[in-house]
């Protein structure tokens, strides 16, 4: 018996349903109108934002804060050129997401038609691989390709650009079991040979270092991890993408390195004798002067991404594959060997106390005490960040414990990510607390989602730290510019108590330490939306500081 | 440093401007770029003569495998290679200087391909010395016209670039 006909539109909200999509982040338009009429009674959730870049952040969010792959969705023209930017930042940061555009009737293509944009050609250096559907026919296959290739391998974001007379077209559906894409095969175990090798350098080493990222929590393997640490008595430092992948309180973390890191981190980085790097990409932002780094470190490398290895720094013994399973297996090599760390941890311990994680503790009210105080109030809560000193701050003060609670723009660094990615974080994550540190500046990039969280009921916090300025680039004027403060000004410019309610949403301030803790135990129990305003002090800096370009042990003190 | 690569694709639009992107990404010169199908319809096979600085070459090899629609990536060595392209010729001549280019052409077996009253076209393949070395010698007549292929390239002996299973 031949089979039903559906048309395209249809074949997408199946495949969606054999994907397990829950929730779509999107916005309509003219090219994606079948695909609406067909979402108006699917078993799929949208989520109306009023922005489509908050629809990437939010689908990207999401990702991060479930380790599912997220969904966006945008008509064709301004509508798939609005998902760029969050496009682009799911793509640094390695984020799952699949974003579908609708684009002009196929026989236009080409034309410059009304509301057309080559968003294949846009977004092929920000995708991990893209489509343009030609045939209906090939809807089911490149949903199933786009799915696998999004949440796979090293993760990321993929576009699928759906003309909207293939949206209409009649198909038979049938979705495939299986891919079979040639110039794809993700390589999930370490060479065991390799790990041997790598289990050998480590016991030789006297003072060893995990310095460790997104890796870990994409590939989920902080237990392993943290088996490791333990069995070598090895410190960890974690980079911003590995916040949570191992708990910061631990007597064996070193908190963050690089740029804005611990002291004792990036001392304990300089001094060590072998770094074993697993699911990070050594960042310029991490290790300083590149030719300064580490100068008496042997490196072992550990990523899915054979490109990263060797791309920095150079490697003495790289090893590709999932940072879980080779880590499974290292720790089956290292189980039974004894360390000796001991004077090791003994010397980071002194780092550790002569140096500390501070700030002037005054009656001021300072950024820092207002993290302190969300963490003592919700300390199992998702903090999603701006970008800028706010999001310096969270790292720093928060105290992580586990994977996926902290959601931030890394790679992009990309101001107006926090507040949509921490609404698509609680869409994901409807139980837990989600808190998003903002910046008074990256704050207003996307504040109309304030619109979409009070029409769809997302409880987020956003905790606006409001020093009136574009406080991260104020700093550097501050530094490096002589104090020139060109455009970094914006004090008074908005009454964000008045902004929340205008939406609907809470709105709360506080101006004084003693005000800090009641208004957060007002916003939790209020469970609606909010916005508190912390007037902190105008002219605080992140601390402490290495300046760009400059070996990570070269590290100003800032007051 | 010069290399040759051979890159196996999937037979499918927009393939070529992904690998090109990744070159001219990084400021690399593609020199030479070639693109056939091959012995098995849905795959193609480009072959890419590039120079750059070598540790950005490893870079964009590994990127260049990071593409879905690559199946897989060689480098092709200068020796022990089999290397040719083919170029189109169109010299100005006259009754005087007939001759003399005709001379040439058999010299290096090239082939005249077409025949005017003021011009010739030759066509000749190689390697690209023989090539350019033609070109040279071609030039004291007056080239009008000249179009090459780019560089295609085989390993020799049993060697091959395949799609593995
Ligand atoms: C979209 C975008 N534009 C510009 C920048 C450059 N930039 C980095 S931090 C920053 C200031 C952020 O100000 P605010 O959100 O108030 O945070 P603060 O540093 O004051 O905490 C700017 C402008 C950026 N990261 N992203
Ligand atoms: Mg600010």
């Amino acid at each position: 018996m031949a089979k039903t006909k559906i048309p395209g539109a249809r074949a997408v909200i199946e495949s969606l349903y054999n994907e397990g999509v829950e929730v779509i982040f999107g916005y309509p338009g003219g090219t994606v109108l079948p695909l609406y009429d067909e979402l108006y009674d699917a078993d799929i959730r949208h989520i109306l934002v009023r922005h489509e870049q908050a629809a990437a952040h939010a689908a990207d969010g999401y990702a991060r804060a479930t380790g599912k792959v997220g969904v966006c969705l945008a008509t064709s023209g301004p509508g798939a050129t609005n998902l760029v930017t969050g496009i682009a930042t799911a793509y640094m940061d390695s984020v799952p997401v699949v974003a579908i555009t609708g684009q002009v009737p196929s026989t236009l293509i080409g034309n410059d038609a009304f509301q057309e944009a080559n968003i294949t050609g846009i977004t092929l250096p920000v995708t991990k691989h893209n489509y343009l559907i030609q045939d209906a026919n090939d809807i089911p296959r490149v949903f199933k390709e786009a799915f696998y290739i999004a949440g796979t391998g090293r993760p990321g974001p993929v576009l699928i650009d759906i003309p909207k007379d293939i949206q209409t077209d009649l198909i038979e559906f049938e979705y495939p079991e299986e891919v079979a894409l040639r110039g794809y095969k993700p390589k999930a175990a370490g060479n065991e040979q390799q790990v041997k090798r790598a289990a050998s350098l480590i016991m030789d080493s006297d003072r060893p270092i995990f310095y460790v990222g997104g890796g870990i929590i994409i590939s989920e393997a902080s237990k392993e991890l943290l088996s490791l640490a333990e069995t070598l008595k090895a410190p960890v430092t974690t980079t911003l993408m590995g916040m949570g992948a191992f708990p910061s309180s631990h007597p064996l973390s070193v908190g963050m390195p690089g740029m804005h890191g611990t002291k004792y981190a990036n001392f304990a980085i300089q001094e060590s004798d072998l770094i074993i790097a697993v699911g990070v990409r050594f960042d310029d932002r991490v290790t300083g002067k590149i030719s300064a780094f580490a100068p008496n470190a042997k490196i072992i490398h550990i990523d899915i991404d054979p490109a990263e290895i060797g791309k920095n720094v150079r490697v003495d013994l790289p090893i590709v594959g999932d940072a879980k399973n080779v880590l499974k297996s290292l720790l089956n090599h290292v189980k039974d060997g004894k360390t000796r760390t001991g004077e090791w941890n003994k010397k980071i311990g002194v780092w550790k106390k002569e140096t500390p994680l501070t700030y002037r503790k005054d009656e001021l009210l300072r950024p820092q005490y207002v993290v302190e105080q969300l963490n003592a109030v919700c300390p199992d809560a998702i903090i999603a960040t701006e970008v800028g000193q706010n999001q310096m701050w969270a790292a720093q003060f928060f105290d992580f414990k586990t994977p996926r609670t902290f959601i931030s723009s890394g790679g992009l660094g990309t101001m107006g990510y926090g507040f949509p990615a921490g609404m698509g974080a609680k869409v994901g994550k409807p139980d837990s607390t989600v808190i998003v540190v903002a910046g008074d500046g990256s704050f207003q990039m996307n504040s109309q989602e304030l619109s979409t969280v009070v029409q769809n009921d997302i409880p987020v916090i956003v905790a606006i730290l409001n020093n009136g300025f574009l406080g991260m680039v104020r700093q550097w004027q501050e530094l490096f510019f002589d104090r020139r403060y060109s455009e970094t000004c914006m004090q008074n410019c908005v009454d964000f108590v008045k902004l929340a309610e205008a939406y609907g949403a809470l709105g709360l301030r506080a101006a004084k330490k003693g005000e800090v803790r009641h208004v957060i135990e007002e916003a939790v129990k209020s469970g609606r939306p909010t916005v508190i305003d912390f007037v902190v002090e105008r002219e605080e800096n992140v601390s402490p500081m290495v300046p760009a370009g400059a070996a990570i042990n070269e590290i100003l003190e800032l007051e | 440093m010069k290399h040759t690569l051979a890159i196996l694709v999937e037979n499918k639009p927009g393939v070529l401007t992904r690998v090109a992107g990744l070159f001219s990404r990084r400021a690399f010169n593609i020199e030479s770029l070639a693109v056939g199908v091959t012995e098995k319809p849905d795959t193609s096979r480009m072959t890419i003569v590039v120079s750059g600085d070598e540790h950005v070459f490893e870079q964009v090899m590994k990127q260049l495998n990071k593409l879905i629609d690559v199946i897989k990536v060689s480098e092709i060595p200068g020796s022990d290679a089999v290397n040719r392209e083919l170029a189109l010729i169109k010299v100005g001549v006259d009754s005087s200087t007939r001759a003399e280019v005709m001379q040439i052409v058999t010299v290096f077996r090239a082939k005249i391909v077409d025949v005017g009253i003021k011009s010739l076209v030759i066509e000749i393949t190689g390697d690209e010395d023989k090539i350019n070395a033609m070109e040279q010698l071609l030039r004291h007549f007056g080239i009008k016209e000249m179009v090459r292929t780019g560089k295609i390239a085989i390993n020799r002996g049993a060697k091959t670039v395949k799609v593995g299973k």
